[in-house]
């Protein structure tokens, strides 16, 4: 039985961060299903475990952690080995990178998960896009992305000289936004366009992003 | 001797006041610089230099500057881990996973609905912008439901993380205290036993009463 655990949903955006994490980790780790569909993350035993009724859930031993950018911090803080190193020692450089992943938390996934919702879940559901909201958060995902346009002119990511947790939890929603309308934000902007495809192109995104199709 | 850092941003707002909080319980000097929000500071360039989206606090050590409270408060209680409150961030990665796990919760859970009922019932008024009576009632009922939630938890343990005061209580100190002092919903913490004990013990630290003299 693997002591180490991840209890999510493969296409959920909080699920697949933690995924990134834990293979940019070279993590081993049992992957369990949560059916969300059938409520069983409102339920227990999942309850015991988030008791906010949030996946995924990571367990390793007596340690259980929720909230995706939780399990992301602890992994790259606890799990750490020189070849995947993704933290800085130094406070001021890990200070600068923990910014940039509270930035995309606060600015880049709001309009980020309204845009999905619009134009991936509601038609996969059958339900009408609204073109307003769509303007709207387009709108302020621009303006997000002039901000890292400016920051990527001084960085080679987000976090600083090399990739961190600062570009991984940018990953997820980037899957679903460059399947959408709104990937020409990105493209329109060179520096956000070369970064989006350089943190893209990691072979441990693409393992997540394998897990996610065979779905 | 060290030059104190700087804060940038007026003490009533919650997130300078997390800062604050912080800086004060590390033994941190700090100097406290105004940005006048009324004549729109925080959206000129100058002020944009050290903080892209206009926001406060921001804040600068010697060569860095960061924001996002949260960060900064990581970023403070790393960088100055052996003075003052020295368990404040833990002392090993795993008290550390334990603390940023209800931290986490305190920004994506807590936050939300309690700075949304303290905009609507404390600032706006003051403000004279209408109150969205919709968005208090959808509010106040998630805000229950968070607090059913740390109401179990505070049951099971003194603090969030565990036996001691760290970054993850202190996090909740500027809205609980606007929440309880400055709205009508006080009853929303106090009328839950753990809770109410809870927030009686960390408001009372010495910590918070002088960013609440700060914020007179």
């Amino acid at each position: 039985m693997a002591a180490r655990k991840l209890y999510g949903s493969v296409e959920s955006t909080t699920t697949m961060r933690a995924l990134a994490s834990l293979f940019e980790h070279e993590l081993k780790f049992e992957f369990v299903r949560v059916d969300l569909n059938a409520g069983d993350h409102k339920k227990e035993p999942f309850l015991t475990l988030s008791p906010f009724g949030t996946v995924p859930v990571f367990q390793d031993g007596d340690l259980i952690l929720f909230e995706s950018t939780t399990i992301m911090r602890c992994i790259s803080h606890v799990y750490t080995n020189p070849r995947t190193e993704q933290v800085y020692v130094d406070p001021k450089m890990q200070g600068i990178a923990a910014t940039w992943i509270d930035v995309e938390d606060h600015h880049f996934n709001p309009p980020a998960s309204k845009l999905i919702s619009e134009l991936v879940f509601k038609p996969k559901n059958g339900l009408p896009t609204d073109e307003a909201t769509v303007a709207v958060e387009e709108a302020k995902l621009a303006k997000v992305l002039d901000v890292y346009e400016e920051r990527l002119a001084n960085s080679e990511y987000l976090g600083g000289d090399k990739f961190t947790s600062a570009d991984l939890t940018h990953l997820p929603n980037l899957y679903y936004l460059m399947r959408t309308p709104a990937k020409r934000l990105f493209d329109e902007r060179p520096k956000v366009r070369a970064w989006c495809a350089a943190i893209m192109s990691r072979p441990a995104w693409a393992k997540v992003v394998e897990m996610v199709m065979e779905k | 001797m060290a030059t104190p850092v700087k804060v940038y941003g007026p003490a009533f707002s919650t997130a300078v006041s997390r800062v604050l909080a912080c800086l004060i319980e590390k033994d941190v000097e700090f100097q406290l610089v105004a940005v006048n929000m009324a004549k729109g500071e925080h959206k000129k360039p100058d002020y944009l230099k050290i903080q892209p989206f206009g926001q406060v606090p921001a804040f600068q050590d010697e060569s860095i500057s960061l924001f996002e409270s949260r960060a900064i408060c990581r970023y403070v209680s790393e960088k100055y881990a052996n003075q003052g409150n020295k368990g404040l961030y833990g002392t090993n990665p795993l008290e550390k996973a334990s603390i940023d796990q209800w931290l986490e919760a305190e920004g994506q859970n807590f936050s939300p609905p309690s700075s949304a009922l303290v905009f609507q019932l404390a600032f706006a008024p003051r403000m004279k912008i209408k109150q969205d009576e919709g968005l208090i009632r959808q509010s106040e009922e998630k805000l229950n439901k968070v607090l059913d939630v740390y109401e179990k938890r505070l049951g099971e343990n003194r603090y969030l993380a565990g036996d001691e005061f760290t970054l993850a209580d202190l996090s909740h100190l500027p809205n609980t205290h606007y929440l309880v002092n400055a709205t009508e919903r006080g009853e929303l913490v106090t009328s839950r036993e753990n809770l109410a004990r809870w927030w009686g013990e960390i408001s009372s630290r010495e910590s918070w009463k002088k960013v609440v003299d700060m914020q007179k």
